[in-house]
């Protein structure tokens, strides 16, 4: 199915515009960094460059005159100068696993892992630029900016995604120190490496989610029988004679890896979650969404 | 190779059997194939290793499953048949030879179908056949006969059996050059002289079969009266069991139509191979009767046909001497009396009250003038078709009658006194009688040499009178003349009935001149000196069915060949004519014996039953396939591809698919269905057997019905077929028959029944749906033909084709044309009364009588009328607008005629005149 959807950045925008539709505006939980300089609309309660009024403090000297607010000193015999409160943005970045792994799906009529993790990502993207956040994407170089343009961009990275390889892991990109990032893949690549690609990510002073997103039969494991698997790009095979019997194995080794993941989100005070792609995207978008609001658990 | 019922075509293929264990073996060793999976987690399946090293094995139901479908398959394959009939295998020329004799007409049937099995099987094995009739006459380039068992397959329709029995010696010479490598004989059953060196010539030419049937042959021998009744011999050739048959004699009755006159069970006890038939009837239905046959058997030897001899004319005797004293040898009637006695009715009575017996032949013995009224008396009855015979004598002379004069009752005129020869007061010798002349009924007749005539009374030499003699003396006198009168004839013996004149009554050529003269019939088989010399003329002609059917054009036999019986092609059985004579050949001559043929051992004998074989291959073959259906089912499901819900729904379908449901029952007992045509309107058809036709007859009064339901009071229910002797016509008003070329023979009940019905109101509307162009209906189609054959037997008046007044033309809507599907010539009703008239300002002439039992004609109306279930029309009727038009008339046509046996001549009343004329704007 995946190969014939047509997947062009104004499909995918409709789609994710649908999904955020249903929200209200959400804007993310100012943590209260000192070193984070961005400015965004979440008020700091104290006074700094923004729109929003703070207050009116006598001028001392060394003040600029320009920045003495007339109007206020007229009414009496100090001069004042207005200031507004200070404000700040948060920046979040995404990455949607881009590996063929993800282009999977065990039924023609469910959505492909990448599709469903691709939707996710944009919408939350949306959701957050309205709120005035930057979004931006691992794998762009480019500093995470906000705005409809923005957001035409990460839609168009999203909507380009090739599969180049089976298993694909998070590159690595310098994030502000504070900002946050959402890793939404099926982690089924090889343990080591993903294990690294996110430890360097989460060692930069970001919080963020990992979220799991896999195809029911990866859950189940429904085979039977004599049976060669392959990996989507062949790259990998496993013949079995009886696909039946290594059921409860796989399980048990899905659950540990599932284990593993938490772990290391815990450790790093990340969120994680698992997706099924057979449930409704809502029920992830609502996670992904509180956890956004609530920030990194730290 | 046979296995009980089921036999194999191709045996070896069953070796494949052999390789099942094989099979089930590598099966069981092969793991399935492979499913490819593309699975993203197979990172966590790396590593994994299969706790057990066996494969996943094919389950043991499966190869059971699997096993059975390839057994079956082998099986199919090795064409099984289920009650296998001698299939008749090889190679090369196949010749079939048929006795295609009465004997074999009973099954004549199944000896067809038989035929046509071989020819079908020749035809796949690609073999030049031949099929003979070994009654046929054999032709000179016998041998290049053969051709393509295709083109014999058409021609097998029109192959009869034939009335006589085959003539092996005519043949025997004949086969000699053949070349055949397989000859195929179907035998009627019945054992012939030169049968033996027939077989032992065709063994040495090639690989004989012989096929015979089961069917009992019942042959009737002559009939002979004895004590007045009528006795035949049955004689069977199967004579194991106890059977039982019903001998009918059948004759017109009073009113001229042939029906069942007595009847009589005749018992064959078992072992007895004959059985004699007596059947008891009074005098005046004896002497109708003109064949005694076995009923519902269709065979010439099941008929035996009467001729004068069943007849036992009545004959009135008078004599000048009844008061005389004198003793009995010297009675004028004493011999004719002896040689009357055996073959006729004798009255002796006053000559009035003899006339009102209305005796054949009223004999004079000597007898002089009667009384005027008496003589007119003798005249009209004479001028009806009496005979009267007059013997010469004293009276005769002495009473001077014809002398003068022509006397009516007196074929020549006579001269005064007598005439002596060779007596003791004469000269000369007796006279000898003259060789009779070719023209005279006597013509061939052997003169004993110690007949002689001593007294004659003499003709006058008037100009006619040399017409008049059918016997003379060797000196040219007169001995018998005869004269025409009428329809009757006077005959005058010129000498005395007694040995006063002559000794000719004491010899045997007196009793074979009455003969010849038809006042006493033959007693016994003709032989060559009854008939030497004259020719006689077939005038109805038997067919191997037992049909006794008029001749038109065929030429006489000579009485030689007549006598000597044997029939064939020349002389087939039948009625043979000359003057008043009429003599029946049949096919079993007296003393004939037939008995069954046996055959040498070793001989291969074929089975004639309608063979039940049925291949079984394809059944097999399905079976097969379901099991396999069911495998790649099974297959899917142990395998994983097939899963959840789309498992159910290809499961019904391939339940759906293998099964059909066809079944269709109807079951109403007769009493219901009784009831239910008495009380309701019901059309009938006439079931002919041929399923198209009778189909196509349903769905035409199907259509007719509806259409009388839309347009007219009439209600039909639904049509119903009848079986004609089996249902009882008397619940349908209207009865539709069909006439095809595969008509069995109408049952004597049948016919009795049909009889009943056209008598008591019923209608029944022929049609022999060939549409046929020629005008007159029969004898130029198949089906023509038949009509004619069916309604030969029934009581169906004078025809005439429909008159433009009739009743039918207005008995519901205005008609002059009857079309059906096609427009055909004239359709056929009874024919108006002589005396109809035409009333003065009335068109239509005074028809009141007479509602025609009959409908002929061949313009197919079922078909016209036929619709489908959905109602549509079934058939197409014409082009365009012509055509649609067509139709309507027939429909209108139908209605007229339902309309017309539901009312009469209703619409022939007067009352309606006025209206009818109004509209027809006269």
């Amino acid at each position: 199915m995946n190969d014939e959807q047509i997947i062009t950045p104004a499909h995918l925008r409709a789609d994710a515009g649908q999904l955020a539709a249903g929200f209200p505006a959400l804007l993310a939980r100012a943590q209260h960094l000192v070193a984070s300089l961005n400015l965004g609309s979440h008020g700091r309660k104290r006074a700094g460059v923004g729109d929003e009024f703070w207050q009116y403090r006598p001028a001392i000297s060394g003040d600029s005159r320009s920045a003495i607010d007339w109007r206020r000193s007229a009414r009496t015999d100090a001069q004042f100068i207005r200031q507004m409160e200070w404000q700040s943005a948060q920046t979040v970045h995404f990455w949607v696993d881009s590996g063929a792994s993800m282009d999977f799906s065990s039924d023609a009529n469910l959505e492909t892992k990448s599709s469903l993790a691709t939707v996710l990502a944009l919408a939350l993207a949306i959701l957050l630029s309205r709120a005035g956040e930057r979004v931006g994407l691992l794998s762009d170089p480019r500093p995470a900016k906000s705005g409809e343009s923005q957001i035409q961009k990460i839609a168009q990275t999203l909507a380009a995604i090739g599969e180049k390889s089976d298993y694909a892991y998070p590159p690595q990109k310098a994030l502000p120190n504070g900002s946050r990032a959402i890793l939404i893949s099926d982690f089924m690549g090889e343990w080591e490496p993903l294990v690294r690609a996110i430890s360097k990510t989460a060692d930069q002073n970001v919080s963020g989610c990992l979220v799991q997103v896999l195809d029911p039969t990866e859950l189940s494991f429904p085979f039977k029988g004599r049976v060669i698997f392959e990996s989507m790009k062949s790259s990998l095979n496993f013949e079995t004679l009886r696909a039946n019997s290594l059921r409860d194995e796989y399980i048990q080794k899905l659950a540990e890896r599932q284990d593993a993941l938490r772990t290391l989100a815990r450790k790093s005070g990340w969120r994680y979650y698992t997706h099924n792609t057979d449930s409704a995207v809502q029920s992830a978008f609502l996670w992904l969404y509180n956890a956004t609001e609530q920030g990194a658990a730290r | 190779m046979t296995f009980g019922a089921i036999a194999f075509l191709s045996p070896w293929l069953l070796i494949a059997g052999l390789a099942l264990p094989i099979l089930i073996w590598l099966l069981r060793a092969i793991p399935p194939a492979p499913i490819r999976q593309r699975f993203p987690g197979i990172t966590l399946l790396l590593g994994l290793r299969d706790k057990d090293s066996t494969p996943d094995r094919t389950p043991w139901w499966l190869l059971l499953l699997r096993a059975v479908a390839i057994g079956a398959a082998i099986l199919a394959f090795a064409e099984p048949v289920l009650n296998p009939s001698d299939r008749v295998a090889g190679r090369g020329a196949l010749l079939i030879g048929m006795d295609a004799s009465w004997a074999s007409a009973q099954s004549w049937q199944m000896r067809k179908d038989k035929v046509e099995n071989l020819l079908n099987e020749a035809e796949q094995d690609n073999r030049p056949v031949m099929v003979v009739k070994w009654t046929d006459t054999p032709t000179s380039d016998f041998e290049n006969g053969f051709s393509a068992a295709s083109n014999w397959i058409d021609r097998l329709q029109s192959f009869h059996p034939n009335s006589w029995e085959p003539n092996y010696d005519q043949w025997l010479d004949i086969v000699t050059n053949l070349e055949a490598s397989q000859i195929i004989w179907f035998s009627d059953g019945i054992n012939r002289s030169d049968r033996a060196a027939f077989l032992n010539r065709l063994t040495s030419l090639a690989d004989v079969s012989i096929v015979q049937s089961d069917t009992n042959v019942v042959a009737l021998s002559p009939i002979t009266v004895q004590d007045g009744a009528l006795n035949t011999t049955l004689t069977r050739i199967h004579s194991d069991t106890m059977d039982n048959v019903r001998l009918s004699a059948i004759g017109p009755d009073p009113t001229g139509i042939t029906r069942k006159l007595g009847s009589v069970d005749v018992v064959f006890d078992a072992g007895n191979a004959q059985s004699l038939g007596v059947v008891e009837l009074p005098i005046e239905l004896r002497n109708r009767v003109t064949q005694v046959s076995i009923d519902d058997v269709n065979s010439a030897g099941s008929v035996v046909l009467g001729d004068d001899s069943l007849r036992r004319r009545k004959v009135a005797l008078f004599g000048s001497d009844r008061a005389s004293e004198a003793s009995a040898l010297l009675s004028e009637l004493h011999y004719l009396r002896n040689a009357l006695q055996p073959t006729t009715e004798v009255i002796e009575t006053e000559l009035s009250e003899a006339l009102v017996a209305n005796p054949e032949v009223i004999v004079f013995a000597d007898i002089g003038e009667l009384n005027e009224t008496e003589t007119q008396d003798i005249q009209t009855w004479i001028e009806q078709g009496g005979t009267l015979l007059r013997f010469a004598g004293p009276n005769l002379i002495s009473s001077g009658i014809g002398q003068s004069e022509n006397h009516p009752l007196l074929p020549v005129r006579l001269r005064s006194g007598g005439r002596s020869v060779g007596g003791a007061m004469s000269w000369g010798e007796p006279r000898k009688l003259q060789d009779f002349a070719k023209e005279s009924p006597f013509f061939g007749l052997k003169i004993p040499d110690d007949v002689d005539v001593n007294s004659q009374v003499m003709a006058q030499p008037d100009p006619d009178l040399a017409a008049r003699v059918i016997a003379s003396l060797d000196d040219g006198t007169p001995l018998v003349t005869s004269q025409n009168i009428g329809q009757g004839r006077v005959v005058l013996f010129h000498v005395t009935s007694s040995t006063k004149w002559s000794n000719l009554p004491l010899s045997g050529l007196f009793v074979q001149m009455l003969e010849r003269l038809a006042i006493t019939a033959k007693t016994s088989a003709v032989t060559s000196s009854d008939v030497a010399g004259t020719i006689w003329t077939p005038t109805h002609v038997l067919d191997a069915y037992g049909a006794l059917g008029e001749t038109q054009s065929a030429s006489g036999v000579s009485g030689e060949l007549l006598a000597a019986g044997q029939l064939g092609p020349e002389l087939q059985p039948g009625i043979y004519t000359n003057a008043d004579r009429a003599i029946a050949l049949n096919v079993i001559q007296t003393d004939r014996q037939i008995t069954s043929a046996t055959w040498p051992i070793g001989t291969n004998l074929l089975s004639l039953s309608p063979s039940s074989e049925r291949a079984l291959k394809a059944e097999f073959l399905q079976f097969a396939f379901v099991l396999l259906l069911i495998d790649v089912f099974a297959t899917l499901v142990l395998s994983g591809r097939l899963r959840g819900a789309r498992s159910g729904q290809i499961a019904v379908i391939a339940l759906l698919c293998v099964i059909s449901a066809n079944s269709k029952s109807f079951a109403q007992s007769d009493e219901d269905g009784a009831l239910f045509a008495a009380n309701n309107t019901v059309l009938a058809y006439v079931i002919t057997g041929d399923a198209r036709v009778d189909e196509v007859s349903h769905s035409g009064l199907d259509g007719l019905s509806a259409e009388l339901y839309l347009r007219t009071n009439i209600e039909p229910v639904p049509p119903v077929g009848v079986v004609l002797g089996n249902d009882d016509l008397s619940l349908y008003p209207f009865l539709y028959w069909p006439i095809t070329d595969k008509h069995q023979a109408l049952s004597i009940d049948a016919v009795a029944s049909l009889n009943q019905y056209l008598r008591n109101g019923g209608f029944i509307m022929f049609d022999t749906r060939d549409g046929n162009q020629s005008g007159a209906i029969g004898r130029s189609t198949p089906n023509g033909r038949k009509l004619q054959q069916i309604a030969r037997r029934l009581d169906i008046p004078r025809l005439e084709p429909i008159p433009t007044d009739h009743v039918l033309t207005r008995a519901f809507y205005l008609l002059q044309v009857f079309p059906g599907r096609y427009i055909g010539p004239d359709v056929w009703v009874e024919a108006a009364p002589e005396n109809a008239e035409q009333v003065e300002g009335i068109p239509f002439r005074n028809l009141n009588d007479g509602v025609t039992p009959v409908l002929i004609g061949a313009n197919d109306w079922a078909a016209s009328w036929a619709i489908t279930e959905s109602g549509r029309f079934k058939y197409p009727v014409g082009r365009g607008a012509n055509g649609e038009r067509q139709r309507e008339f027939a429909i209108r046509f139908g209605v007229n005629v339902l309309m017309y046996v539901m009312t009469g001549n209703y619409k022939s009343d007067q009352v309606h005149v006025p209206a009818l004329l109004d509209r027809l704007g006269q």
